[in-house]
């Protein structure tokens, strides 16, 4: 049987969301930039769609710029201030690369983080400049689903250094915490569309406050010229259709996928001797801490295996599940975000990232429980 | 037979696929990741993955990236630099070979429930003694035989390896390639170290990770100081490139390198040969040598064996044969059947 336990890579399509598209692949056709009855159609579609986006996020329509990915929106927020003035930038050692690398080759200042991933605010504190600049700190971590306190990050930012915006990644946190709310402190937000069951290849930029950036990429004047390029029209809808459902099922999906979770990482725990699951907070009756840590993250590390070899084991028994960053040659390279969180390179080499969504069904866990204890067993032969 | 095939993204290794493919094997690619730094040749570039994926694309199979760059730094790199150091020339490929390839990727094809590992070297694996005890044998094509790279493999070793393309010719391997569509046919053979650039060379890649010292050129025979060298330690014996030309106005060679005085002895290459060469960490695929044995001995990759005597801490040649630099692997052949490997030693430094 097929467990697909990858949804921090990316969703399967939902249902409404294939349906919301598909006639703009076909009969509505047109170029929403137009002024004829085929463009308007295209145009009141895009229209819509950055309507329902903005309701879900918590913004004004004209606050949301549809780019082409999360990583298109990260760059847009990172480069964008940085080219419109703000030579200051900051972010966290555990943001995705399309933060982290962007900043790096600013020049910017990278925090550290704790030994659970949480920012480090005296750190981020030393970091923050007086002049113009960006600090970028992610909602929830791609990796290991940390949680970060991202309104005592704006808080600090506003006392500290007023002239530098705030920008969130909340790529990995849509769909698992209320965005709408957790993310309005920041002036800049970013979202992707297939990691909440739209399709891939689109994704937002959310811009509040009066922020300003500079383009990216130079062209017409789509999206108030703040990112230019004809429309993904059905991409665009079939982000907004996918949020929708996304937002409304929320409550639901993390209670009923957030027990799954844990059955999930308790039961791996129990079968397999020195697994440790990353950073996690369990209180005193066994609940999992969901203010610090999603519902859909299950990163464990398994001690003494490397992740190599047990995610080609649990590829053949069906079970899909992904370790660390893939380099540019396809190869596993140790994760930066748990070297950034003290973990030796070998204790990194040990990481397994199980990672569940709104499809993910008992039957899935069922079998990881099954098959992975046996795969460990066998590798530690 | 479930097999693991190491995929370097070359022809040799492509065409191993393919014929353990048509011969019904259940077949997956694995391409390895050795080297992190820069390098424009050899195992690690993303264009030979690339190409190893395309190949595995191309025959249905599936394809893994195995990262072992720190093993590889481990047991390749540290030991090539620490061999500068004290003197000796390592060669890298051999310790990949015995630690990496036929080492970590044979120990994790069996954890993943392979039955063997197959690579595209140029060499044969045949029942030794008719009773299943593996011996390595070199491959058809005499001029490609890589049996001296992997001549230091031992019997468990050998019984899980396979070597698709031992029987054939290079050419006939090219053709093949070109037959089953392959787009690495045409790829040029790989040369050198694989983690040393083309241009910043040995030096370059030397000097991020040591101190190089400059040496005396000493004649072997005046015991006169006749030149420097920049960096004694980049100097290997036998070498003749950079000494110069002695007074009788024959080129200079290498006979030793004393790192520790930084003195090079120098000398014609009448004196550049030798009938002896000392050995150790000796290693056998079969029942070893005993003191006495005759053998064949081969001190570089395309180099030819030559007769000699086995004495247990030295091969003696019957002919003076070029001088072997410490550090160097000296693959053994039978005395009866030139061809088959019996075992490999190194070559110590005298003294």
């Amino acid at each position: 049987m097929l467990a697909y336990l990858d949804h921090a890579a990316t969703t399967p399509l939902r249902a409404e969301s294939l349906a919301a598209m598909l006639p703009y692949l076909t009969e509505h056709f047109g170029n929403p930039s137009g002024s004829h009855a085929v463009a308007r159609r295209a145009r009141v579609a895009v229209e819509d769609a950055r309507d329902e986006v903005a309701a879900c996020l918590g913004c004004d329509p004209g606050q949301v710029v549809f780019t082409s990915s999360g990583t298109e929106a990260d760059n847009l927020a990172v480069l964008g201030a940085h080219a419109s003035g703000r030579q200051s930038v900051v972010c966290s050692a555990v943001e995705h690369h399309a933060v982290r690398n962007t900043c790096e080759a600013l020049g910017g200042a990278i925090v550290a983080v704790d030994g659970s991933g949480v920012i480090d605010l005296d750190a981020l504190r030393a970091a923050l400049r007086p002049e113009l600049g960006l600090v970028s700190v992610m909602l929830a971590n791609n990796e290991v689903g940390v949680v970060q306190p991202l309104a005592d990050v704006a808080a600090l930012v506003r006392e500290h250094a007023p002239g530098m915006l705030v920008h969130t990644d909340a790529v990995a946190a849509v769909g698992w915490v209320d965005v709408a709310s957790m993310a309005a402190p920041a002036d800049l937000v970013s979202v992707s569309a297939h990691k909440f069951g739209g399709p891939k290849g689109v994704g937002a930029l959310v811009l509040r406050n009066g922020a300003k950036l500079a383009p990216v990429l130079y062209g017409g004047a789509q999206e108030r010229g703040r990112r230019p390029g004809t429309h993904d029209v059905a991409g665009v809808v079939g982000m907004a259709a996918a949020l929708r459902v996304a937002t409304e099922t929320r409550a639901d999906t993390v209670r009923r996928v957030g027990g799954m979770r844990d059955r999930l990482a308790d039961g791996l725990r129990a079968s397999i001797d020195g697994v440790v699951e990353s950073a996690t907070r369990v209180t005193a009756g066994g609940v999992h801490d969901r203010s610090v840590k999603v519902a859909s993250s299950c990163h464990i590390r398994v001690a003494g295996v490397d992740q190599e070899e047990l995610l080609v084991l649990l590829d053949d028994e069906g079970v899909c599940a992904s370790a660390g960053a893939a380099c540019a040659s396809g190869a596993i390279d140790a994760s930066h975000v748990l070297l950034a969180m003290g973990l030796s390179p070998d204790e990194a080499k040990s990481a397994v990232r199980l990672s569940l969504g709104y499809s993910t069904t008992d039957d899935e866990i069922d079998h990881v429980l099954d098959v992975m204890p046996k795969a460990v067993e066998r590798l530690r032969a | 037979m479930r097999v693991l095939v190491a995929m370097s993204g070359g022809v040799d290794s492509s065409v191993a696929a393919a014929i353990l493919v048509e011969s019904g094997h259940e077949v997956v690619g694995a391409t390895l990741k050795l080297w992190g730094g820069e390098s424009d040749s050899g195992c690690c570039s993303v264009a030979d993955v690339d190409d190893a994926q395309r190949v595995a694309r191309r025959l249905g199979i599936d394809h893994h990236v195995f990262n072992f760059t720190g093993a590889f730094e481990d047991s390749v790199i540290t030991p090539y630099v620490s061999d500068h150091i004290e003197g000796r020339t390592p060669n890298p490929c051999i310790e990949c070979n015995r630690t990496i390839k036929f080492g970590l990727l044979l120990e994790r094809s069996a954890r993943l429930g392979f039955d063997a590992l197959a690579t595209g070297h140029h060499a044969r694996i045949v029942d030794g003694d008719g009773g299943g005890r593996p011996r390595l044998r070199r491959g058809a094509d005499k001029a490609k035989d890589q049996s001296y790279v992997l001549s230091m493999l031992r019997a468990d070793q050998l019984r899980r390896v396979l070597l698709p393309v031992g029987e054939m010719t290079k050419s006939e391997v090219r053709i093949r390639a070109g037959e089953l569509g392959l787009g690495t046919a045409d790829k040029p053979d790989s040369q050198d170290v694989c983690f040393i650039h083309s241009t910043r060379g040995r030096r370059g890649f030397l000097s991020q990770r040591m101190e190089l010292h400059p040496a005396q050129l000493v004649d072997a025979t005046s015991g006169e100081v006749v030149g420097t060298v920049p960096a004694g330690e980049l100097v290997t014996v036998g070498q003749r490139r950079g000494l110069g030309v002695g007074p009788d106005g024959h080129r200079r060679y290498a006979l030793t390198v004393d790192v520790r005085t930084r003195r090079i002895t120098v000398g014609s290459c009448h004196e550049a040969v030798g009938v002896r060469i000392g050995v150790e960490n000796a290693g056998w695929v079969g029942p070893p040598l005993a003191r006495g044995d005759r053998a064949h001995a081969q001190t570089s990759a395309h180099g030819v064996a030559a007769p000699c005597t086995w004495h247990g801490d030295a091969v003696v040649f019957d002919e003076p044969q070029p001088v072997v630099a410490p550090g160097q692997t000296v693959a053994l052949y039978d005395d009866a059947d030139a061809d088959a490997v019996v075992g490999a030693a190194v070559a110590s430094a005298p003294g």
